[in-house]
């Protein structure tokens, strides 16, 4: 056991100079030459700024809805429900979810609605939804923007996110950016 | 849906064609052969030496090569505790987070330092960037620990008769330098470059587009995450682990984090048959590791693509699959896809949240921590799955007659008891430990009512899952149990300790006595050990020791909740 101590300790201030500092040091350099470098992707509209990979909260019906989140979005703090599939407070949950759609979006069908848009994200900050998602909540917007649904839809399948290279991965939609465009749309 | 499949396939494409070549790669370090990185990295390796006052000619035995582990194990657990029990106060804390207490600290530092990353806390409120840092650093040498006890292994194996095994130092460092860091570089890049945040500032405010406030927690995120998989670590930066959109920002990251953490541990499997000269051996190992995730991964990528049929009896649409506790742009089976990978090979980083997986999905990701050994974790996972071929060698030289050897070697009783002993210590740990926990909830269900988030069966499951994730040294959880009281952090560290050194000095103590043992080429009597015959049998103890000593607690849980809804 003596013997080992030493060494121990001292290839362990090592490696904390090493793994902590030297790596550290690499990658920060690295992520000087990333978008923004490497605090994380922004997009500004008017000044503002977002960040492009986080979700927000979107309750007016003139906005596209994000999904529902756990934590109230809150980007300090990110966690799922981790409601399993048989929880009866949690199926209520989705319930009332599906009934408030519904009264927001007068004339779609249950059946319409996909359940990315009634059931929480992972992180709590998922930035997508569907292109069902979108495409079900067009006739709300066109009618509280007094715009037609087929410029709307227009606007849906020009944000449309595509597979990586076409083949690989889901097609999804940033709702942010999304909804940016809706209000650049005037 | 048929792109999500695709893309499954070709993570796994990637990761058996990359591997291949990185076996070779890591045998030759292990041996110590030239290989192109040598100008960069032999002044390194003797600077590490020259400070540390290590003589890497002076070889170790068995015994000696688990006292210079445990002696550093114990070292970087008094460091951790140390650092994370003082954080507030210590540089690199933008956010002004809080220290931990004893018992967080003693589950946290126990959790990273045996490569669990257990995580009873969360990144973004629970830990400084100082303390991020410090875990990266066991991130980093936890890993090290079992690829290096795994090459002693690998010596071990060889065709002959030897007491001495190498330097332990000498595995470790170089293992750390040539292995680990140069991959960690490359995937935190790739991960830099596609959103994933590299700064020391804190928290960001800013105003949505809808006029709400809306702080944004950032850090050294790349850097961790690559070496938290690379690893096979699992720790998240964040709260929400790799379901976090700035932890894993796009579909591309997505496939990096899950190549870079399947890699090491098939590049073992392929690093043992270089070092001991019989890839078929490799290939027979292989083929029963592959069989056994394929016949877990399956079932679960479509369970998860046909959604939750409670959710369907609402007469909405699944186009998705099941989508509580999923990213969208990761999507519904690259998320079952990872989550059998995360659990087989004991990362225990998640995509999405296991506790609202279907019950038989959950039942799989608990299978896979159970047998521990299709894949494993880096190192480690050989070693477990080498406790299997001693039991099936001596099995099977039993049934058909034979003298059980294993690479010329005899395994007699000693041998056998070791084994055993391991192979019944993992159930032992997890079934014990959830019936302690679960005993207490039934006694007063009020006083522990913060612990489950779920009622019923899948109550019971979270518990379970905890136990099984602690003693797979895997970290990921049913994070809807309430786990940061005294009771959890005392008792998942405690099993994640014993789970992490006892399977550790096993099989190198069946190793090393072996290799002391006369060697005796092969002959007719000999069973052969690289055949499809052979992996059956393996496959078939695996089925028998591991699986089916799990089946009645699999049954009050996952097994239960899912005949209540289907």
């Amino acid at each position: 056991m003596k013997s080992n101590i030493l060494p121990a300790i001292k290839l362990t201030l090592v490696c904390l100079v090493f793994f902590c500092g030297i790596y550290s040091l690499i990658i920060f350099g690295v992520a000087q030459f990333s978008p923004n470098n490497g605090k994380g992707e922004i997009i500004t509209q008017n000044g503002k700024t977002f960040y492009s990979n986080i979700a927000q909260s979107f309750t007016a019906d003139k906005y596209f809805w994000s999904r529902p989140s756990a934590v109230a979005y809150n980007a300090a703090g990110s966690a799922g429900s981790n409601k399993g599939p048989s929880n009866p407070d949690y199926l209520a949950e989705v319930q009332a979810r599906i009934d408030t759609f519904l009264v927001h979006n007068p004339g779609v069908e249950k059946s319409e609605i996909p359940s990315d848009l009634v059931t929480a994200s992972g992180s709590g900050l998922d930035p997508h939804i569907s292109v069902q998602a979108a495409n079900v909540q067009l006739k709300r917007i066109a009618k509280s923007r007094g715009i037609t649904e087929a410029d709307i839809q227009q606007l849906i399948l020009s944000n449309i996110e595509k597979p990586l290279l076409g083949m690989f991965g889901p097609e999804r939609i940033n709702v942010l950016q999304l909804n940016i465009a809706l209000d650049n749309l005037k | 849906m048929n792109t999500e499949i695709f893309g499954t396939i070709l993570m796994y494409g990637i990761v058996v064609l990359l591997a291949i070549p990185l076996g070779r790669y890591i045998g030759k370090i292990f041996t110590n052969q030239p290989t192109w990185l040598d100008k960069i990295f032999n002044p390194v390796d003797n600077l590490f030496y020259k400070i540390c006052g290590i003589d890497i000619s002076k070889e170790m035995t068995w015994k000696q090569h688990l006292l210079a582990l445990l002696t550093i194990n114990a070292a970087w657990f008094v460091l951790s505790m140390l650092v994370l029990t003082n954080m507030s106060w210590l540089p690199l804390n933008p956010d002004g987070n809080p220290s931990m207490s004893a018992d967080l600290a003693f589950n946290t530092s126990i959790s990273f330092v045996v490569n669990t990353n257990l995580q009873h806390y969360s990144g973004e409120t629970g830990i400084s960037y100082l303390g991020q840092l410090i875990l990266m650093l066991w991130q980093f040498v936890s890993a090290a620990t079992g690829i290096a006890i795994c090459a002693v292994v690998f010596m071990a194996m060889k065709e002959r008769t030897t007491k001495t095994l190498g330097n332990f130092y000498f595995y470790f460092v170089r293992t750390c330098t040539r292995i680990l860091f140069p991959i960690a570089v490359a995937v935190a890049s790739i991960l830099s470059f596609s959103g994933t945040p590299m700064t020391f500032e804190g928290k960001d405010t800013i105003t949505t587009l809808q006029g709400d406030t809306l702080q944004v927690s950032r850090g050294p995120v790349a850097a961790f995450v690559a070496i938290k998989h690379l690893g096979t670590n699992g720790g998240g930066f964040y709260g929400a682990n790799s379901a976090h959109p700035l932890e894993n920002p796009t579909y591309l990251t997505n496939i990096t984090e899950m190549v870079a953490q399947m890699l090491i541990p098939i590049a073992m499997i392929f690093a043992l048959g270089f070092v001991i000269k019989r890839r078929t051996l490799s290939w027979m190992i292989f083929g029963v590791m592959s069989f056994g995730f394929l016949l877990l991964t399956i079932p679960t990528v479509i369970s998860e693509i046909n959604g939750n049929p409670k959710i369907a009896e609402m007469g909405i649409a699944q186009p998705l699959g099941s989508m509580e506790g999923k990213e969208v742009r990761i999507g519904a089976a690259a998320s079952a896809y990872w989550s059998i990978t995360t659990t087989v090979i004991s990362t225990g980083s998640v995509n999405s949240m296991h506790d609202s997986y279907t019950p038989l999905s959950g039942m799989n990701q608990m299978l896979g921590m159970m047998i521990n050994c299709f894949y494993g974790g880096v190192g480690v996972g050989i070693l477990n799955f080498y406790i299997f071929i001693i039991l099936a060698v001596f099995i099977s030289g039993l049934m058909v007659g034979r003298t059980p050897e294993f690479l010329g070697k005899k395994i007699e009783a000693k041998e056998m008891k070791i084994a055993m002993l391991i192979a019944l210590l993992h159930p032992f740990l997890i079934l014990s430990a959830t019936a302690i926990a679960s005993s207490l909830y039934a006694g007063n269900p009020e006083a522990y009512s913060g612990w489950l988030a779920n009622p019923g069966f899948h109550g019971f499951s979270e518990m379970l899952y905890e136990f099984t994730s602690s003693a797979a040294n895997n970290g990921s959880g049913f994070e809807g149990l309430g786990d940061n009281t005294l009771f959890w952090n005392i008792a998942c560290g405690l099993v994640m300790l014993l789970a992490r050194f006892l399977p550790i000095v096993g099989p190198v103590a069946i190793a090393g006595i072996l290799g002391s043992k006369k060697y005796i080429p092969e002959s007719n009597g000999t069973l052969k050990t690289d055949t499809a015959t052979f992996g059956l049998m393996v496959f078939a103890v695996i089925a028998i020791v591991a699986a089916l000593a799990f089946f009645p607690a699999l049954t009050l849980g996952p097994i239960a909740e899912y005949f209540s809804i289907y």
